[in-house]
């Protein structure tokens, strides 16, 4: 509605893996503020195209703030300014004319960058594979109501199954840690009568995965949380930790 | 002329699926481990079938073109998935499931594919609560159910709104188990370009690995399109920006018929255009219909705000119209009854392109209901809009929260506006009652074929199909076509039919490259959307769809001389993937078009404005039109008609009456 503003735009331009990358800067003008974050990016892509320029490469898809695929750190956050919010619903009111907008990759060396602000995240993928699973073949289930869950543990646990898998934990660790990412699923599992059978192997298979993958340690900072778009808890990690001592203190 | 055949068993229809499962051919289980089996999507229907064949023992490769299966799009999905437990006691049954759906589809869907839809329906939330899918409970520890449009029972099945994220990162982590235990090979950041025929039947595909630009070649005993559906022609939906039609397109090319291509869902209750700029559509979920009340203003061109406008000036048109279903009216009906009151001239909001969605009722229900909980005897208002917003915050808390981010606008203290947006395409490749298209070894699951949802699907059913069709349908119907290939070995890619089809897609993708025109690929895909949502959205007329397919073909030509893309051919360059699935949306919208204008009738979700009834209702014509239509693609602009009868042997046809 009203408002439009006037915006410089630091981005980081890289080729591909191989190549180093800089910071390009940009202009752009009219930004209306009901616009979301990528739109402003589709404006000045449309211009480059226009310009014969290359356009910016992001990873986004339902810009709905669910699919985790958008990654984009602004001004020094992962998802911008505001909480709870990833970057696909960020919208340009949480700005001011005249401000430099600064728009990185996600970084850590788990995370390689593909092409400008694009990067690798199927460390998730594998760590979900060593063990973010039930081990339940299709066909085998019981009638879903034989098995009475507490209320308060099917919430809980359904509050850590909310992770999207965005990797904004990651960027926001200055250890570039995937525990949170990590203890959503192994916490979400163990928090469930069905999950429980498998736990200790779970958290100690996706535990090492994780480590495999090059993520750092947790050094307790909470920056994952903050950061993190769907308000996932540090409690997880607490009870990863407590999941995974307990496993290697049995299987010992 | 080809005879459609959908192969439906003979028998009763309440037998016909037991009887098919316990006499379908089987592939010995040393015999699976030499079948190869390609899946192309990883939503709902390609992680579920892609985990349960290889459990099953078949060797299974996935492609998908986001950057990890977890993304695809029916994470989107919102308010809940269906299945007739019947665990409210209300008087839920297989059949009631059946019929809601096959009336709620207007009498356009095949009996037999739905009823054995309503029969698994039961099996999947049992098969997804052992996967650890977190639904939402009672406090007694059991499921909590929910009312969807369209139905009188509470068959819903939900985890806040968000039971599409959880239910694929259940058939997700199925998947991901399979991978970790080499049984499935997973291909993310690839794009299918091409499905390989050899002697007519399908066996393999040719992919372009998005990162490298490099083109591979696939082979598959069986292949499976699990590609969603094709919202996106119209350029703004509530698909995801990735979203498209190729896969199912190219196999179009290759001789799979299409299926009802006009059948589009346009969902009532989405956030309304803000401006240009809008590069996609945010649903609200149809959950929210529950509880929230429709209405616009009594009074035309009424400018004042919202809660300043008294109850007695309000028409909550929707309950006024339909008094027994009220506000949850399918969803055909809930679209075309907000055009109508906007075009009328009551719409809100700055664009008047709206309608109010509001809570305020609810709120006050809700939390005079948690005060009798809490045996308080006079709760203060304060206390009751308190408690009442609580509990709305528990069961819709994350669409409240979505709708402020992108509106700016509180929906506890304001109504939301709303408005109709192109969400869900019943069209799709044709397919029989094995889930397999017209050209053998080629099957198309979930959004992606046509078969189960008839005119108008159901809220809460699209999950239910997706997930029916990988985990418990083609386990089961593709042995009937792998029991007939297992004396078939493997086959090199290096073949002339391989070689040929990756030829025709490089030059393909040259030839975009080197047209070096003017425009932004979205430059076409905006107007194209244009064309479809003014002349094959939600009303259509011989007229506007004539003068539409004449524009669609000067906009391809238009497309073809002068889309300019950046970038390189062997580097990531989405504006080339966006180029290639433009490309075929111009041809698949000229496709709508023929379709919408051969259905001379109304019917679900496509409504031809000179077919209503006087008080403005789809007038269906069943005598002459209860068929599918399955085109054939001939060549550019020339596709040809098969029609697949529609038999109603168990449901009466009847008039679709929600009053």
């Amino acid at each position: 509605m009203e408002g439009h503003l006037n915006l410089t735009l630091k981005i980081w331009r890289q080729k591909n893996a191989s190549v180093a990358g800089k910071f390009e800067t940009y202009q752009v003008s009219g930004i209306s503020t009901d616009m979301s974050f990528l739109e402003m990016i589709d404006v000045l892509n449309n211009r480059l195209i226009e310009e014969g320029d290359d356009p910016v490469a992001f990873d986004h898809d339902c810009r709905e703030g669910i699919c985790g695929m958008c990654s984009m750190y602004i001004n020094g956050r992962p998802h911008g300014p505001n909480r709870g919010v990833t970057t696909c619903q960020l919208h340009m009111r949480s700005f001011q004319d005249g401000e430099t907008i600064t728009v990185e990759p996600w970084r850590a060396s788990a995370f390689p960058v593909i092409k400008d602000l694009v990067v690798n995240r199927s460390a998730f993928d594998r760590i979900i594979a060593a063990g973010g699973f039930v081990s339940v073949n299709t066909g085998n289930a019981q009638d879903a109501n034989n098995l009475p869950i507490p209320k308060e543990d099917a919430d809980d646990a359904f509050a850590a199954a909310a992770c999207i898998g965005c990797g904004a934990c990651v960027a926001a660790c200055k250890n570039a840690s995937a525990m949170l990412f990590t203890s959503a699923k192994i916490s979400q599992l163990a928090l469930l009568p069905q999950g429980k059978v498998e736990a200790a192997k779970r958290a100690e298979a996706m535990v090492a995965q994780m480590d495999e993958e090059g993520f750092g340690a947790c050094s307790n900072t909470g920056a994952c949380e903050a950061e993190c778009p769907k308000g996932i808890s540090l409690e997880n990690i607490a009870r990863m930790n407590r999941e995974y001592f307990s496993a290697t203190f049995s299987s010992k | 002329m080809t005879k459609l055949d959908a192969k439906i068993p003979e028998g009763s229809l309440a037998e016909k699926w037991t009887k098919y499962r316990s006499s379908v051919p089987l592939v010995n289980p040393a015999n699976k481990r030499s079948l190869e089996i390609v899946i192309v999507g990883s939503g709902l229907a390609g992680a579920s079938a892609a985990a349960s064949l290889a459990e099953l023992g078949y060797k299974v490769k996935v492609f998908c073109f986001q950057d990890s299966p977890r993304r695809a799009h029916s994470i989107a999905a919102q308010g809940g998935i269906n299945a007739a437990k019947n665990y409210q006691n209300d008087g839920d049954s297989v059949y009631r499931l059946f019929y809601d759906t096959i009336k709620g589809g207007d009498y356009r869907a095949r009996e037999a594919n739905v009823h054995r839809l309503a029969e698994v329906s039961g099996n999947i939330i049992d098969q997804c609560v052992a996967q650890g899918v977190p639904f939402a409970r009672e406090y007694g520890g059991l499921l909590s159910n929910r009312s969807f449009g369209g139905t009188q029972v509470q068959r819903t099945f939900y985890a806040a709104g968000q039971t599409g994220q959880q239910l694929l990162l259940g058939a997700y982590s199925s998947l991901q188990r399979q991978v970790g235990m080499g049984n499935v090979k997973m291909y993310t950041r690839h794009e299918m370009l091409d499905v390989v025929t050899i002697d007519g039947k399908a066996r393999g595909i040719i992919a372009r690995d998005s990162v490298t630009g490099a083109l591979e070649r696939h082979f598959g005993h069986a292949v499976l399109l699990c590609t969603g559906g094709y919202g996106n022609v119209f350029y703004l939906s509530t698909n995801a920006m990735g979203s498209n039609v190729t896969a199912a397109w190219k196999a179009h090319k290759k001789g799979a018929f299409f299926a009802n291509p006009c059948y589009t869902q346009i969902h009532p209750t989405c956030i309304p255009v803000s401006g240009d700029h809008q590069s996609k559509l945010t649903l609200m979920s149809e959950s929210l219909r529950n509880d929230g009340r429709i209405w616009v203003p009594k009074k035309q061109n009424d400018t004042r705000k919202a809660n300043e406008i008294p109850e007695d000036e309000r028409d909550y048109y929707l309950e006024r119209r339909y008094p027994a279903f009220g506000n949850l009216v399918p969803r055909d009906i809930a679209s075309r009854a907000a055009k109508e009151r906007c075009d009328a001239g009551y719409g809100v909001g700055a664009s008047k392109m709206a309608v109010y969605l509001d809570y305020a009722a609810a709120i006050v229900r809700y939390g005079k209901g948690e005060a009798n909980k809490n045996n308080m005897h006079n709760p203060s208002d304060e206390e009751i809009q308190a408690m009442g917003k609580a509990v709305v915050k528990e069961k819709y808390g994350n669409l409240f929260d979505m709708y402020k981010q992108i509106t700016g606008e509180d929906p506890y203290e304001v109504p939301m506006r709303i408005y109709p947006a192109v969400h869900y395409t019943m069209g799709g490749l044709w397919v029989d009652y094995n889930l397999m298209t017209t050209v053998p070894g080629l099957y198309a699951l979930g959004e992606a074929n046509f078969s189960d949802h008839g005119a108008n699907r159901l809220g809460a059913s699209a999950l239910m199909q997706g997930l029916a069709d990988g985990y418990f349908v083609i386990p089961y119907t593709i042995g009937n076509y792998l029991a007939s290939e297992i004396r078939t070995p493997a086959m090199s890619t290096d073949s002339e039919d391989f070689v040929a089809a990756e030829k025709a897609v490089r030059d393909r993708l040259e030839t975009l490259m080197n047209i070096k025109g003017s425009k932004p690929v979205d430059y076409f895909h905006k107007r194209l959307g244009k064309i479809m949502w003014d002349e094959c959205g939600m009303a259509r007329s011989e007229k506007g769809l004539k003068a539409s397919i004449k524009e669609i073909q000067a906009l391809q030509k238009e497309f073809w001389s002068d889309v300019k893309i950046p970038g390189e051919i062997d580097n990531l360059n989405p504006e080339l993937e966006k180029a290639g699935r433009v490309a075929d949306f111009l041809e698949l919208g000229e496709l709508m078009c023929i379709d919408a204008l051969d259905r001379n009738e109304s019917c679900g979700g496509h409504f031809r404005t000179e077919y209503q009834t006087e008080d403005g209702e789809a007038l269906r014509d069943d005598e002459n039109y209860a068929y599918v239509a399955a085109w054939e693609y001939e060549k550019q602009s020339k596709f040809k008609l098969h029609k697949e009868e529609l038999k109603y042997e168990n449901i009466k046809i009847a008039q679709r009456s929600y009053k």
